[in-house]
């Protein structure tokens, strides 16, 4: 009965998503102001219900209710827990309430936070997204129904992918979620801007706290998935260039440079229709990634799904949302032009080459990954784009970039002269190439690519601290720390952020050591200073999986560092094997070890070793980023009052 | 006032246009010497691989052919796509579902006495066939490939 409850809910928010799209949005053109205060109960009431419809498959889950296929094919009555709540995302069709639940969420949000912004604007922006909800209801009712039903009940259930029970990926999908659909917010405000036709700054400052929000979940979600590729794929790696990766990127990519864009629309109103192409770019790019993952045109370890006749829902419906966005966008935006002038070097200047660079970065990961697709398709080949390709690119564009991170965070607005911050560019230019000289040098042999990379990383952070000091050099610090706008904070903590990710790639990409070796019971290996000695193995029983557990003592001249007990697990219900790697982990290095294969019957063994130094680095990095997108939403300036006039004609301050 | 203005904006314009271009250009042309071609057993077999070139085979793991070496971790198996065998040579720890009758894809060259690999691929599923190795068994066998038939129902 459960099942079919949540199944009816879904049907009703179909319905209330049909009233949310249609309404609100010809009310607002035509002034009933009825149809307008129609949008805040019709959203909130959708996501009742579809919380409602998730709640329901959740307890399907928990009751182990076999007799739900969903259910059936990725649960067990042996699954722990935690794995139940997280198992409800764990398949296609789960994934998709997830999307869509999110969808509610992000809208019952926009009908609370949105107290400074007009009715009218207000119920556009939830019509936009009731459609885009409609759209998915629609794929998950007559596609990918969750709660359908399947005689005869099986027993037992066909439980999760080993893969999927993992804490790590537990969390990944929801944040990327997060991420993915949030981009759906500043993606209505820009349609609702078209269907308004004003495209002053107002737009773009209520887009700003949503954008940020939305990339900061993003980045995290990229950066849990990275970080578990790392641990529980076995291979040490942090990054595959694997298509479903490239898919949450290019999000990433555009909603970046979108971030940086709309503060040029919002503080000096230029980029105007850029800003509005690349909101709709942001969450086209989100639904393609959903389309690459979902739809089973790819094929790798996260594609789950293999149904065509989905794929070509996916496919109808992204050309409906991107054609239409792009058709709106041809048709309305034409008109605007800015009357702003600025000259090349100033902070316009710097964003404007910041989205050149991060336009270029995004299209050759899209041409990476859709050209072996698109070959195929044609029956011309079937090639495969490896990372050479995507760190050639990204190596070359990096470099200029961090240059233009810290310089261009500097610059002020409208027109600014080198000679105003040459002496402090040379200086800790100079301090930036002496670090990446002198890192290398502690470590175990000395490159120059990762000084370059060291010194690259360092002139980030040294530029971005350096701007905070900057700000609070007139007059008291501490007066002058707080005056200092929260957007400022939070474009520092991030810049910091892309510093420290650059120096724990650079670092681990040079100086990483991977060793496959074979090693007897009590053998040892040393890398580094690091003795590592295997003691041998033991067997026992998990909850739901069958272990052996090696153990392996770390001593760094002769004292032990550390025990570690990596383990190859065989899950009873699938039978497939799984590595879960031991890490000691580690601000300087970590140390890695997993099990692969026995060799004889005296607990000889094949074994990876890893030594991967400044790893962390990269998810501390990663999580800087994300920490400033919170800190940047969460800038008091977003929530205050102000009519749209105002902004639009305030100057902006350096 | 208003030309110094719109050179000014000519020369963004113009900055932003070469830069696009020389990075797209660039672009293109690291694709270009960074694609692996796939073969299967038959058409490396037929010689249609160019020489020395860096590619991608893919196929079933012939029964009992796995043939570890005893001191380090060199190990040797059969590819076959049922037509033609490829011998690879390994060295390192495979892959968890690295199973004899699985399909897998592995990347590497030739060398004389066969397929040196870098890198073998299986993945996290039993079922799973590569596709690309699925095509290729089609395509050498008038037998077509049931993923089910081997992997062991689950």
């Amino acid at each position: 009965m459960i099942p079919e409850l949540g199944h009816f809910a879904l049907v009703l928010a179909l319905v209330l998503g049909l009233v949310l799209a249609v309404l609100p949005l010809v009310g607002a053109q035509r002034g009933i102001s009825t149809w307008i205060a129609l949008a805040r109960p019709a959203a909130q009431s959708q996501l009742l219900l579809i919380a409602f419809s998730y709640a329901c498959l959740t307890a399907a889950f928990l009751g182990s209710d076999f007799s739900v296929a969903y259910v059936a094919n990725h649960s067990n009555s042996q699954l722990p827990l935690i794995y139940r709540i997280s198992g409800v995302w764990g398949g296609h069709e789960g994934s998709l309430l997830l999307w869509v639940l999110i969808l509610s969420l992000w809208m019952g949000a926009v009908t609370v936070f949105s107290r400074s912004i007009p009715d009218p604007m207000t119920a556009r922006v939830l019509a936009v997204m009731g459609m885009i909800s409609v759209g998915f209801l629609l794929f998950m009712i007559f596609t990918s129904n969750p709660f359908e039903r399947m005689f005869p009940v099986p027993r037992e259930g066909r439980d999760l992918n080993p893969l999927l029970q993992d804490i790590g990926l537990a969390v990944h999908p929801p944040m990327l979620y997060l991420g993915y659909v949030g981009f759906s917010v500043v993606f209505s405000f820009a349609i609702a801007a078209m269907i308004q036709g004003r495209f002053d700054a107002a737009w773009a400052r209520w887009s700003r706290p949503w954008t940020n929000a939305a990339w900061m979940f993003l980045t995290v979600g990229i950066a849990l998935g990275s970080w578990w590729a790392y641990y529980e794929l076995g291979w040490g790696g942090w990054w595959f260039w694997d298509p479903v990766e490239n898919a949450s990127f290019m999000p990433w990519l555009i909603g970046t440079a979108l971030i940086h864009s709309l503060a040029a629309t919002e503080k000096r109103g230029v980029f105007k229709a850029w800003t509005i192409l690349l909101a709709v770019l942001a969450f086209s790019l989100s639904l393609l990634g959903t389309f690459l993952v979902r739809s089973g045109v790819l094929v790798s370890v996260h594609a789950f799904a293999t149904d065509p006749s989905r794929g070509v829902f996916i496919l109808i419906f992204l050309g409906l949302v991107i054609g239409g966005s792009l058709l709106l966008y041809a048709w309305r935006v034409p008109g605007i032009i800015s009357h702003v002038t600025f000259s090349p070097l100033s902070r316009e200047g710097a964003l404007l080459l910041n989205n050149v660079f991060l336009g270029v970065l995004c299209f050759s990961v899209l041409l990476g990954t859709l050209y072996p697709l698109i070959l195929d398709a044609l029956n011309l080949g079937k090639i495969s784009v490896g990372p050479p390709y995507f760190d050639l690119v990204f190596s070359i564009i990096g470099i200029p970039m961090t240059v233009l991170i810290g310089v261009g965070a500097l610059l002020r607005w409208k027109k600014d002269r080198f000679s105003r911050v040459h002496t402090t560019v040379w200086s800790l230019g100079a301090a930036s190439l002496a670090a990446g000289g002198l890192v290398p040098a502690m470590m175990p042999f000395y490159s120059a690519a990762a000084g370059l990379g060291v010194a690259a990383g360092s002139f980030v952070v040294l530029l971005s601290v350096w701007g905070v000091l900057d700000r609070t050099r007139r007059g008291q610090r501490r007066a002058g720390l707080s005056a200092t706008p929260g957007w400022f904070y939070g474009m520092t903590c991030a810049h910091i952020g892309v510093g420290m990710f650059i120096v724990g790639v650079t670092l681990t990409t040079v100086y990483n050591v991977e060793r496959d070796v074979r090693l007897g019971k009590n053998e040892s290996y040393v890398i580094h200073d690091y003795e590592f000695v295997f003691r041998g193995t033991s067997g026992g029983d998990g909850p739901n999986y069958r272990y052996i557990r090696g153990q392996f003592d770390v001593y760094r001249e002769n004292h032990l560092v550390t025990r570690l007990f990596p383990e190859k697990r065989t899950y009873l219900v699938q039978q497939n094997p799984m590595t879960e790697a031991a890490i000691s982990p580690g601000w300087t290095r970590d140390l890695y070890v997993a099990l692969g294969e026995p060799l004889d019957d005296r607990d000889t063994w094949a074994v990876r070793i890893y030594y991967k130094p400044f790893i962390r680095w990269i998810w501390a990095g990663a999580l800087a980023m994300a920490l400033g997108g919170l800190i940047g939403a969460a800038d008091r300036r977003y929530r205050r009052k102000q009519s749209s006039m105002q902004a639009a004609g305030s100057p902006g301050t350096a | 006032m208003m030309r110094a203005s719109r050179k000014r904006r000519l020369v963004i314009a113009g900055v932003l246009v070469t830069g696009v271009s020389v990075a797209v250009l660039l672009t293109l042309l690291a694709l270009r010497e960074n694609i692996n071609l796939f073969y299967s057993p038959s058409q490396v077999v037929a010689g249609e691989v160019v020489e020395g070139s860096y590619f991608r085979i893919g196929g079933m793991v012939v029964d009992g052919s796995v043939r570890r070496n005893p001191d380090d971790l060199q190990v040797s198996f059969d590819l076959t796509d049922t037509a033609e065998t490829v011998t690879v040579h390994y060295s390192g720890i495979l892959p968890d579902l690295f199973r004899e009758g699985q399909g897998i894809v592995a990347l590497g060259r030739l060398e004389d006495h066969g397929f040196r690999a870098d890198q073998v691929l299986a993945k996290h599923d039993e079922n799973y066939m590569p596709p690309e190795v699925s095509e290729a068994l089609k395509a050498a066998n008038r037998q077509p490939y049931a993923p089910a038939a081997t992997g062991g129902g689950s």
